[in-house]
């Protein structure tokens, strides 16, 4: 029945079950930073914050250095993953950019050119 | 006996928020979202309901990823506006009507819809920029007590099309059950077509979203029997958000009246809609 449930469509994340369990601790992670003191600590000691919540060496990875891609594929969810971007000051166009290997500049242009229709 | 007066769709994209915060809304990029919007907030301040209905999504701020409920009603007196990580909105806080709510709850069970309580619940973007597109200036309140509905529609499987419009017409009949005569405005929130992640993003179909805003009003059916998978080719993967707007039409009359509809193209990466419907339109075969 597994395969039932995945939505195959290139270029999309779908945040199925497989997904939600391999991001679950990393995406509490995320879910903490709406607290400001765990903000703070956090930004503190970043890796100490990552091996708390049980990060894998991965995630980890991807979460010091700032890696939206490699934080997608293993396991996150935009909304979780935008908390991390918001506390850094970048937008969620910022991310498109990231996503999509365009410029924020660029990706603003195409958003305000109509968006994306071609995909 | 209660009357659902109207029902709104709209968009909830956080920016739209951000941009009557900030005072932007009169800045070119702005400008033309906001003047669609006007004819239905100046149509929604002549007719303030007794309460309103609110269905939307939480944005992993008011849920964490432990426990995800498929639909959920608030049963507060209050809700807090969410800080969303980088502080609250300078909203007001919004006020409940309990009574309400678990009136609702009971006769949604008895239909057959378990539905997930809140006895606390902080609200985020998906609740208070509806609430913001409705009334732009709350002062210290919102307009009326307003009730949460919360679906989700983050994490797959999400609730079925169908689903949501069932849920919408049970909403319906338990409102019409409630004595006191009170009168109702019901908000479907989310879309329209965006994605946010994947190369995919900044997805946006224009069509669909022009199809999605004629036949909310005019053939419900059609999209309840969209499925999730073609919701997200043809919305985006954020774009399924628009099955929320279903609960809405389902809790309205077979025949409505559209007050207003606008469209633009974007809100930061969204393209965003409003639809405006009076219920109160007599239903002829």
């Amino acid at each position: 029945m597994t395969s039932q449930s995945r939505v195959e469509l290139p270029g999309t994340y779908v945040f199925d079950g497989p997904t939600s369990r391999r991001g679950h601790s990393m995406n509490k992670l995320f879910m903490s930073l709406i607290d400001e003191g765990l903000r703070t600590e956090f930004l503190a000691d970043e890796s100490a914050y990552c091996a708390r919540f049980g990060l894998s060496e991965e995630q980890t990875t991807a979460v010091l250095q700032r890696d939206w891609q490699a934080m997608l594929d293993l396991g996150g969810s935009i909304f979780y993953v935008y908390k991390l971007a918001m506390l850094d000051g970048l937008s969620m166009q910022y991310l498109g950019g990231v996503f999509t290997g365009m410029s924020e500049d660029d990706f603003k242009a195409a958003m305000l050119a109509g968006g994306r229709t071609d995909v | 006996m209660s009357d659902v007066i109207w029902g709104l769709a709209t968009s909830h994209v956080p920016s739209i928020g951000a941009a009557m915060d900030r005072g932007m809304t009169d800045q070119p990029v702005w400008a033309p979202l906001f003047e669609g919007y006007q004819p239905a907030r100046d149509w929604l301040a002549q007719n303030i309901p007794d309460v309103a209905i609110l269905v939307y999504n939480d944005h992993a701020n008011g849920v964490d990823p432990d426990i995800v409920p498929t639909f959920a009603i608030g049963a507060a007196e209050r809700y807090r506006v969410a800080d969303e990580g980088f502080g609250r909105r300078a909203v007001p806080d919004v006020v409940g009507d309990p009574d309400l709510s678990f009136h609702l709850l009971h006769n949604l069970v008895d239909e057959g819809f378990d539905l997930t309580i809140f006895q606390e619940l902080d609200v985020d973007h998906g609740f208070t920029v509806p609430l913001s597109v409705w009334t732009p200036d709350p002062g210290d309140a919102w307009p009326c007590p307003v009730i949460p509905i919360m679906v989700n529609v983050i994490r797959y499987p999400q609730p079925t099309a169908a689903r949501c419009y069932e849920l919408g017409k049970a909403l319906g009949r338990a409102i019409a059950s409630y004595q006191g005569a009170r009168t109702v405005g019901i908000l479907g929130t989310g879309g329209m077509s965006h994605q946010l992640a994947g190369s995919r993003a900044g997805f946006i179909n224009v069509d669909f979203d022009l199809m999605f805003l004629e036949s909310i009003e005019k053939d419900p059916e059609k999209l309840a029997s969209l499925s999730r998978e073609e919701l997200i080719r043809q919305a985006g993967s954020e774009g399924i958000e628009l099955i929320m707007w279903l609960v809405m039409r389902g809790a309205l009359s077979e025949q409505v009246a559209n007050v207003h509809t606008a469209y633009h193209v974007p809100a930061s990466n969204t393209a965003a809609g409003l639809a405006l419907f009076d219920n109160r339109v007599a239903q002829t075969d």
